[in-house]
C-alpha cells in the first residue's frame, strides 16, 4: 500500500497589515511573499502521511505567478517530493471559483499520471481567507470532502477516517478516496525545513502548466472565469475613542467598570 | 421571479441561533433587493423543524427530508441544497458561516456555477456585499458576476428573526441521495460548560500577561459570571495554557460579540484580526500603552489577579448571586 498525496499551497503576503492603493485595491506591492501560514500544517500532514505509509509520495501544487514557485520550494524543503505550478497571465484575478477549477484540472492531470488518494488544504489563506477552495476543488472533481479536519485517523488506499472540528464538538467521518481534506491548525505541529530538504528544494524543477495545458478555455481561468470580483477595498471604520477607568483602588475600578457595563446593558 | 433562499442546516437535529440569524440576514437581503425570501430546511427530520422556520418571515419553506440527511455530510447536504435552490428558482442563496454552512456553500457554488462570497457583514442594495479580508485589515466590496450568487453571512452580525405567527406554506422537495462518498460515524460533544466562541454574545479572553495557566481560572470565573465564552491569544495557546479551540485571531477563530473582555492581551495584529469587530471591547492590562488598551472601548489599568476576582464578585452581587462571606 502506498498513497499519493497532493497538498495545495498558496503564496501570500507575509504581512496582512496592508493598505489600499490608488486603484482601490490592496496595496501588496513591496510586501514579501511566503507560504500561507495555514498551508504549513497541510504540508506537514502530507509529509506525516508519507512517513506513516511507506512508499507514499507527496506533490505540492500551486496556482500563482512565477514567484509562487518559491512556495513549492518551501514545501519540498519541508519534505514533499515534487511540485507542480499552474501559472500564466490567464490565471490573474481569479476568485475561489476559478482557482478551484484550475486546481481540480491540475489534480486530474496528476491523477492520470499517478492516482491521487488525498488532496490536503490549509484552513484558509491569510489574504482572501474564505476557507472554501478545498471544498470547491472536491466539488469540481466530484470527490468527497471534509472541512476542519483535526486528525486523519485510519487511512488506506480506499478510505480514510477523519475527525472534523465542529463548533459543538468533534465529528468522525469516513470518506471514500480520493477525497479532499481541509485542515485546521490543531492537526499537527509543523517542523522546520531540514537541511536535506533545503538542498533538495534548490535543485527542484517544477512542471509549469498553462490553462491550455490543463484543458481549460481562457474564459474559465482567472478574472474571466471568476464568479465574483472585488470592486474596491477599504479600510475598516475607525473605532470611537474609548474611556479609561480611573480609581484609587482595584475595588473602585472594578465597581466603575461594572457600572458602565450595566449602563450599556451588557450585564 | 428572482428570489432569495436561506438554507437552514440543523445542528444535531435542532435549529441553532445561527438559523434564526440567517433568516434575519435573509430578510435584510430581501428588503435590500426587493425580492421575496424563501427558506429551505434540510435534514432527517426537516419536516418537524419546518414549522418553526415557517413562522419567522419566509414566504415559502422548502423541505428536503431524507434518512440519508440525518447526520451532516458535505456532498449530500450540498446536493439537497441544490435541489431546493433549483425548485425555488433562487438567484441568491444564503447560508451561515459555520463549518457546515461554509462547506455546503462551497459545493453549492460549483453545482450551480455561482459566484461565492463568504463571511459577509454587509448587504448593499445594488446586490454587492462587503466582507473583511487580509485578517480584517481591509473590507472588500464584492460584486457577483454570475446569474446565481451564493453567500455565507458572518455570525453575530444580523438580528435573529422572531416568530411572527403567520405560517408560510411548506413544500416538499424530492431528494435522491445516490451513492454516498462520506459516511458519518459518530459525534463527541465538547464539555457542556463551554459556550461556543463563534456564536457567543460575550467573550472573555486571556493572554500572555496572565503569566501562566493558573490565570485562566480567574478568566473562566469571570466568563461564568458574565455568561461568556472563553477565548485566548496565540501566545497563551502556544504556551500550552489553554487548548487551541479557544484561540481568537488570524490563526484562530473570528468573533464578533457584543462584549469582548481582553485580559493580559497586548493586542498584536494577529489577535486584533479576530476580535476588532466586537461592539464593546474592554481591556484589562497592567500596560496602559499597549495596542489593546489604546483601541479598547473601556480600558482598565491594573493587575488582573487583583481586578478579576473583584469584577467577578461585583457582577455576581449585582445579579443577586452573592455568596455569603
Amino acid at each position: 500500500m502506498a498513497l499519493h498525496i497532493v497538498v495545495c499551497v498558496k503564496s501570500t503576503p507575509s504581512s496582512v497589515n496592508v493598505g489600499v492603493d490608488a486603484s482601490g485595491q490592496p496595496k501588496t506591492a513591496g510586501i514579501a511573499t511566503a507560504l500561507n501560514p495555514f498551508d504549513e500544517f497541510a504540508v506537514e500532514e502530507a509529509v506525516r502521511l508519507k512517513e506513516r505509509v511507506p512508499g507514499s509520495t507527496a506533490t505540492a501544487l500551486t496556482v500563482g505567478p512565477d514567484a509562487a514557485a518559491d512556495v513549492l520550494r518551501e514545501a519540498i524543503a519541508r519534505g514533499v517530493d515534487a511540485g507542480a505550478h499552474v501559472s500564466g497571465a490567464e490565471f490573474e484575478g481569479g476568485d475561489s471559483f476559478a482557482t478551484s477549477l484550475a486546481l481540480s484540472a491540475a489534480i486530474k492531470k496528476l491523477h492520470a499520471e499517478k492516482p491521487v488518494h488525498l488532496v490536503i488544504f490549509g484552513k484558509n489563506t491569510s489574504d482572501v481567507g474564505a476557507g472554501v477552495v478545498g471544498t470547491q476543488t472536491a466539488a469540481w472533481l466530484d470527490w468527497a470532502s471534509v472541512s476542519a479536519v483535526k486528525k486523519i485517523d485510519a487511512v488506506d488506499e480506499s478510505s480514510a477516517t477523519v475527525l472534523r472540528q465542529m463548533e459543538d464538538g468533534v465529528d468522525t467521518v469516513k470518506v471514500t478516496l480520493p477525497a479532499c481534506l481541509s485542515t485546521v491548525k490543531e492537526i499537527n505541529e509543523p517542523r522546520l525545513p531540514s537541511l536535506k530538504g533545503k538542498m533538495a528544494s534548490k535543485k527542484a524543477v517544477f512542471p509549469k502548466w498553462s490553462a491550455a495545458d490543463l484543458g481549460l478555455q481562457p474564459a474559465q481561468a482567472g478574472a474571466a472565469g471568476a464568479g465574483t470580483s472585488v470592486v474596491k477595498a477599504a479600510l475598516p471604520p475607525v473605532r470611537p475613542a474609548g474611556v479609561k477607568i480611573e480609581g484609587a483602588t482595584p475595588a473602585e475600578k472594578a465597581a466603575k467598570l461594572v457600572d458602565i457595563l450595566v449602563e450599556r446593558k451588557l450585564i | 421571479m428572482a428570489n432569495i433562499l436561506a438554507v437552514i442546516i440543523p445542528s444535531r437535529g435542532t435549529l441553532s441561533p445561527s438559523s434564526y440569524e440567517l433568516l434575519g440576514a435573509g430578510q435584510a437581503l430581501a428588503d435590500a433587493l426587493k425580492q421575496p425570501l424563501n427558506a429551505a430546511v434540510i435534514g432527517g427530520n426537516a419536516q418537524a423543524l419546518a414549522a418553526d422556520v415557517a413562522a419567522r418571515g419566509a414566504a415559502k419553506v422548502f423541505v428536503v427530508e431524507h434518512p440519508s440527511l440525518t447526520s451532516f455530510t458535505e456532498e449530500l447536504y450540498a446536493k439537497a441544497a441544490a435541489a431546493a435552490a433549483e425548485k425555488a428558482g433562487a438567484s441568491r442563496i444564503i447560508l451561515p458561516s459555520t463549518v457546515t454552512g461554509r462547506a455546503v456553500a462551497a459545493r453549492l457554488a460549483v453545482l450551480l456555477k455561482a459566484g461565492l462570497a463568504t463571511d459577509v457583514t454587509e448587504l448593499l442594495p445594488d446586490g454587492r456585499v462587503r466582507r473583511g479580508y487580509y485578517g480584517g485589515n481591509l473590507i472588500a466590496e464584492v460584486e457577483f458576476k454570475s446569474p446565481i450568487a451564493v453567500l455565507t453571512v458572518a455570525p453575530m452580525t444580523f438580528p435573529r428573526a422572531e416568530a411572527k405567527g403567520a405560517a408560510a406554506p411548506l413544500e416538499s422537495v424530492a431528494f435522491e441521495p445516490g451513492a454516498a462518498k462520506s459516511e458519518f460515524v459518530s459525534f463527541a460533544a465538547e464539555a457542556s460548560r463551554e459556550i461556543d466562541l463563534g456564536a457567543a454574545e460575550k467573550v472573555v479572553s486571556g493572554g500572555f500577561g496572565l503569566g501562566g495557566p493558573d490565570g485562566f481560572k480567574l478568566v473562566f470565573d469571570l466568563a461564568h459570571a458574565l455568561g461568556a465564552a472563553v477565548g485566548a491569544s496565540r501566545r497563551a495557546v502556544d504556551s500550552g495554557w489553554i487548548p487551541y479551540r479557544h484561540q481568537v485571531g488570524l490563526t484562530g477563530r473570528t468573533v464578533r460579540p457584543k462584549l469582548y473582555v481582553a485580559v493580559g492581551i497586548s493586542g498584536q495584529i494577529q489577535h486584533l484580526a479576530g476580535m476588532s469587530s466586537s461592539s464593546t471591547i474592554v481591556a484589562i492590562n497592567s500596560d496602559k500603552d499597549c495596542p489593546l488598551m489604546q483601541m479598547a472601548s473601556i480600558a482598565v489599568q491594573g493587575e488582573y489577579s487583583e481586578l478579576l476576582p473583584l469584577i467577578t464578585s461585583e457582577i455576581k452581587s449585582r445579579k443577586g448571586h452573592a455568596v455569603p462571606a
